[in-house]
Order: structure tokens, then sequence, then C-alpha cells
């Protein structure tokens, strides 16, 4: 008999007044007793509704029958046949939209954990199994992948898997993409995402960092002179959009990527142990209210601010971001401003931010994406003191690959054209996935995309 | 992945050369470009103009000022040592290309980056008159090399110690009034000399070009940290420079984007870790 208990195990978390003043893990995982408990919440259903809502059709009904009968190692292999990155997936997929929207359990009560628990089987596999990876034999054909997030890295996993020779290039110092620069260590620790790239290299995957294709190495010279059968682009969705308001250039107002990626990937809450400063001040307003803006709020409350405030233009159902981080971000004391647009950016006589303007919106009819359209409501504007900006309103691909590689068709957008169900570029042999064709997006769709790419090159090349 | 500096020399007592092995650079580096080192694990990512590159040693040269933590470590790094990271080559070459006459005019270590400019000019058969200034005599930088690719070469010291007193504009504007006709001025340096030589331009209508080099992390477009005002447009220094037309760029700004980090600096520079002992990897 399921275990009929209306509400999901709570996840066990650091308390919110200790945690937002540390960088280490918000939530601490489902002991083996919880896991159990909550993998028994499951129906079973022979249709898996589940499974339609993820991307990467893990085998959730299965995996969880494991966990039931405290079979976690096979549970873990259960979802690694679909999902080369489940430790990540586990912490920050989006399972309200996904698996989770569609359990049979969640229409009258909480739907299963299956995110906590694919967590949980990752971690319990990651502190308890050995893992024996051996190097398929080559096949004798060369891949490259240009960028190491996870589209790429799902790729190059995909890849290997079935002995090709593939080489991952990546722009920064360190492999991981938004991973690692973009996450924070409080919601994805580094360490889980390094162990998943040390077992690609372990498998044979070449990781090349500080090569930057369409800078170092252009992608035709790739195929030209270093004679690669494929190339796959997943090089991410890097450049930052801002709003274009005045008083955008003092001091004082970052992009979401420079403010994230001082602390992430430079590790600057770790000045001056780490060379990387991280200006945080007393006041601080994050634009936007996505993940990445929850993320960068989070982080100012923990680098000492006093108030951080979310700023975002729609109501709080419209929020982009997971229902966690919203939940997350208010428990830590992150003040949600909400239905309300910065106008412009006020400073001082040496050039920092001082001030800034907003003005209240309302909601009109629903727009081309479907939500309600924020209006102004004149003459409601006021003035915010803040002595921090950060801009998280979202990110567009970045234009040194399709400025120097000819006959790679994108869109008006700046995103690579590609073929939904292979990836496939209007240039030959190339294909790409992930945040450089939709857009800023979630970890999930771009593995989806690396995964589905992945088949369509091994078809090309081995057919 | 490690860099191996091979040769490193002294040029003045703030100021040294660093050739570094990195062929896939040197193979692609143009003037104007730029690449991002990383010292070691705990460092900064910090930009410098490609001074110079060996396309056949697989070799690209920077030259260094101290004047913060990380150039002040890196003094310290001889050569055979190694710097964990170096990535490149970044922004837009320089277009040098139907020039005739060019004034290219550096300022302190501006000469180290105009170098490459005034060597590619010259080889393309323009003719280029180079003005340096430094503060005194001892810490002029690259005389020989600058007289082999100029037809004239002014260097001008702010003491006089050198015999040629005066700043870099005040060379150029002698130059313009005794009837050279300049097509162009490539000005690098401070940006406050790099504003003057600007306003000075302006009033005889030359073309100027000049290099920023902001505070940027990736160097690839990704954290905008780098942003310029160009022409009232926002413009990233890495991605749509380092060179910009100088009669557009909004000098006021620039030069107070400048000081964002400048507290950090000092602080890193008085309480920051000792490199000595520090291990190549991550905690």
């Amino acid at each position: 008999m399921p275990n009929m208990r209306a509400d999901k195990n709570p996840m066990p978390e650091q308390c919110p007044n200790v945690r937002n003043k540390n960088f280490l893990e918000v939530t601490t995982g489902y002991t083996e007793e919880m896991a159990i408990d909550e993998a028994q919440r499951c129906l079973n259903c022979k249709n898996k509704p589940c499974m339609q809502g993820c991307p990467v059709s893990v085998k959730i009904p299965e995996f969880i029958a494991f966990i039931a009968e405290g079979e976690f190692e096979k549970a873990y292999q259960k979802i690694k046949e679909t999902n080369a990155l489940p430790a990540v997936c586990g912490r920050v997929c989006p399972q309200e939209k996904q698996c989770e929207s569609k359990c049979v359990r969640g229409i009258k009560h909480e739907s299963v954990g299956i995110g906590r628990l694919e967590r949980f089987v990752a971690d319990w596999h990651m502190k308890n199994v050995e893992e024996k990876i051996e190097k398929p034999k080559p096949n004798g054909k060369k891949v490259a992948v240009v960028g190491s997030g996870p589209s790429g890295l799902t790729v190059a996993g995909d890849l290997a898997k079935r002995g090709y020779a593939v080489t991952v290039y990546e722009a920064f110092h360190t492999a991981g993409g938004v991973l690692m620069y973009g996450i924070p260590e409080f919601r994805l620790p580094k360490d889980i995402v390094q162990k998943e790239i040390s077992n690609l290299k372990a498998m044979g995957v070449d990781i090349q960092t500080n090569v930057i294709i369409g800078k170092t190495i252009m992608v035709d010279e790739l195929f030209d002179d270093m004679g690669y059968d494929a190339v796959y682009i997943g090089s991410g969705a890097g450049l930052p959009s801002f709003m274009g308001l005045e008083g955008e250039s003092l001091n004082g107002v970052y992009s979401a990527n420079e403010f994230l990626t001082r602390i992430n990937l430079m590790k600057g809450y770790k000045f001056p142990e780490y060379d990387t400063p991280v200006y945080v001040g007393k006041n601080v307003a994050v634009l936007g209210g996505g993940n990445v803006a929850m993320d960068a709020a989070r982080s100012a409350k923990r680098l000492g601010a006093d108030n951080v405030y979310i700023v975002y233009r729609r109501g709080k159902e419209e929020l982009p971001a997971r229902a966690e981080e919203v939940h997350h971000a208010e428990e830590e004391g992150i003040v949600f401003k909400l239905l309300q647009n910065p106008t412009k950016f006020i400073g001082n006589d040496d050039g920092w931010v001082t001030g800034m303007e907003v003005i209240k919106m309302e909601l009109g009819e629903p727009d081309a994406s479907g939500r309600r359209r924020p209006v102004p409501i004149e003459g409601s504007e006021e003035t915010l003191d803040i002595d921090t900006v950060v801009v998280a309103i979202g990110q567009t691909p970045n234009p040194l690959i399709r400025k120097t590689t000819k006959g790679l068709d994108t869109n008006k957008r700046g995103c690579i054209i590609a073929d939904e169900e292979t990836g496939k570029t209007s240039k030959e042999h190339v294909y790409a996935g992930g945040d450089v064709v939709t857009g800023a997006a979630t970890v999930i769709l771009a593995m989806g995309a690396g995964k589905a790419a992945a088949e369509a090159i091994d078809r090309e090349l081995n057919g | 992945m490690a860099y191996k500096v091979v040769k490193k020399q002294v040029l003045n007592p703030q100021i040294f050369l660093m050739e570094v092995e990195a062929p896939l650079i040197a193979r692609k580096a143009e003037p104007g470009q730029f690449i991002i080192l990383r010292i070691d694990e705990y460092g900064e990512r910090v930009p410098f103009t490609i001074a110079d590159f060996d396309r056949e040693e697989g070799t690209v040269t920077i030259i260094v000022q101290i004047v913060g933590k990380t150039t002040r470590d890196l003094a310290q790094v001889e050569a055979g040592d190694e710097l964990q990271d170096f990535a490149g080559p970044l922004g837009m070459p320089t277009p040098l290309e139907g020039k005739k006459k060019v004034a290219v005019i550096g300022g302190g270590l501006g000469t180290a980056i105009a170098y490459p400019q005034a060597k590619k000019l010259h080889k393309l058969g323009a003719d280029v008159t180079v003005i340096t200034g430094f503060r005194n005599k001892e810490l002029v930088i690259l005389e020989d090399e600058l007289k082999k690719v100029s037809s004239k070469l002014i260097v001008a010291t702010d003491d006089g110690s050198n015999g040629t007193q005066g700043f870099v504009t005040d060379m150029l504007q002698k130059e313009i009034e005794a009837g050279e006709k300049f097509d162009e001025v490539i000005a690098i340096g401070p940006l406050v000399m790099m504003k003057f030589v600007c306003k000075l331009t302006e009033k005889y209508d030359i073309p100027t070009t000049v290099s920023m080099n902001p505070v940027m992390i990736d160097g690839t477009g990704m954290c905008g940290g780098c942003r310029v005002i160009v022409d009232g447009e926002t413009k990233f220094a890495c991605v749509d420079g380092p060179d910009f037309d100088g009669h557009k760029i909004d000098w006021d700004s620039a030069m107070k984007r400048g000081r964002m980090f400048k507290e950090y600096e000092e602080k890193s520079c008085e309480d920051g870790h000792c490199r000595i002992g520090r291990t190549n990897t991550a905690d």
C-alpha cells in the first residue's frame, strides 16, 4: 500500500537566519528513512504522467520504486540511463513546472518530492559508490564541443560513451559554464559539478579551458585544420541585457553576470583570500524575477547587505523563478517589490549610484508570452535609497561565434537556428543546443537539447 | 594546462616585459588585441594588451606596470615559471590599413601598447611619428624599438630630465602647428592623457583612436563590467573595442568607473595573502 500522507517529506535545511550569512548549501538533503518514506507516496501510475513532464524522460516511477525497496544504487543507475547530471538536476530543475506538476498525488495534495528523491539518490551514490569508469573503445571519429555548460557536458558524455574522441572547448579557466559562474555555491555546491566533470574526463573527454571559439580558434578551423567530424555549439546565453536607463553606467550598477561571476567563479565571497573583490553596499536592488535574480539577491544578503530588494514589474504569480527559490529568498529576508519598474538611476558627484526611481505598474491584457502585460501607473514614481544595483533582466547569446562563422543562421534575437529534434544548424556538420538556441532557459532543457543532438550526431557519423 | 614564461625583462623600476608561451594566441594575435591572465587559483582575471607576438616561436609578449595586487604578484613571476591561465586574443584588432601619415602617442605604460601599432603601421608603409611621454628619463621605455619603426620619435618628460620637457599634447600641438598633416592620431595611455589628446585633435579635426582598458572579468562580452559610453551608447570595451573614436568617448564617466574597486585594490595589497606557500589548487 502506498503511503497516503498528504504532504511531502519536508526538506531538511539550514535555518534562514543562519544560512543568510554563509555560502553553505541551503538544503541538506533527505536521510535514507525520509527518502524511503517519500518514495512510498508514489502511486506507480501505469501511464507515468510525471515522465511526460521531464525534458530528458527520466524513468521516474521506476527509480522511485527502487528507492522504496532501499535499492539506492539501482535507482541511481535507472536515472543515469537518461540523465547525465542527476545531482545537478535534483537541485536546480523547476520540478513544480515539470515532473511534479503532472504527479497524480499533486491533484488533491502535494506531489511526490521527485526532485528531492533524485537528489538523494545522486548524493547517496556519490558518497557510497566508487565510480568505475571504463573508457569506451574508440570509433575513430572526432567531435568538438563548444562550451562546457549543461548542454555541452551532456553531448560530450553521450558521445564519449559511444566511442567518439570528444574535445570540449571552454572560454573560462574552469569548465562547467553557468553551473560554475552563475549558480551560487549555496544552491549547487561546486564540488558536485567538478565531480561530474572529472567523471567525463575519466571517460576520455578532453577539456580545453582558456580557448575562446570565435577568437582563439574559429569554427571552420575545427573542421579544416583540426579534422573534427562534427561540432556542437553549446555556448549558452552569456551576453547580459541592460535596461538602457539613465545612470546605468554608474559605479555600483552590475550586470547579474558580473556580480555572480565575481562571487561564484572568482570566489569573491572569500576576498581577500581570493584576489577578486565584489562590492556590496547596504541597500541592494536586484532587477528581475528569475532564478538569476534570486541568486543575486540571496548572495547580496550573504555578503552583508542590510536591505535587499527584488524589483519586478509583474506580480508574485508571474515570477519566473523556481518556487523553492522564491520561498527561500523570502525566508532569508529578501524584500519583494512587485509591480514596480525602475525608470532611472541617480548618482553622486563621484559617479556612484545613490538611488533608483521606480514607477508602480498594474497588469493589463495578456501579451505575446501569455502573461499579463505590466503597464506603468502615471505619476506613481518614487525614489528608493540604493547603493548597489544588480541588473538581472536576462541574457542573450554571445555574438563571437555567429560573427565569425559563415553559413550559420541566427534569428533576430541572435540565437542560432537549430532543428528542434536534432539540433542541426544551417551549417554542415554543425549542431547547436541549449541557451544559444533558445535564449536563456533552464539547465534541464539545455541537457535535453544536448541529448537529442548527440543522437543526431551519432546517426550522421555512424548511421 | 599552464603557460610558461620564457623571458622576463625589467624595463624600468615599475615596468617589466614578459614573454609567455601561448602558441594558439600567437597564431591569431593582432595589434590592439589583449589577453586575460590569472596567475594562480587565487588570482584575479586581469587584461593586458598584447605588446608583441612571435607566430613562429608561439609566444606572446605583455608589458606590465606595477600598479596593484596582481601586477605586484606578477613581478615575482620569473622566466621558467608558469602562469595558470592565459586566454585570448580578445577584442578587435586596430584597423591600420590604408593610413598614410599617423601620429602614434604613448603615455607611460601606454607606450608599450602603442609599440605594436607603430610597428605594424611602419610595416604597412605609413609615415609614423611616435610621441611618448614619461614623468622623468629613468622611466623611458622602448626608445630603441620605437626608433626602428618610426620616421620621427619624440620622447618627452614631465620634468625635462631627458632634455625635452612637456606633455605629449604639447609635442603633438607643435608638430601640427609646424605643418605636419596627420590622417589619424592613435593615443594610448592614462585616461586623462587620452582625453586631452582628443580635445586637441578635435580642434584640428584629426580622427583619433584611443585604447580603453577598463576593469573586466571574462573579456568576451559576458560580464558587462567594461562598459564605456561612446556617442551616448553603452559599448563593451572587450568585444566592441578596446579601440574607440576618442572624440565620442564620455571621459568623465570612464574616469569615474575606473575608480570603482580602488578601495578593494588597496585592501588587497595591504592584507592580501602572500603568494609564497600557496598551492596551485582550489580549496
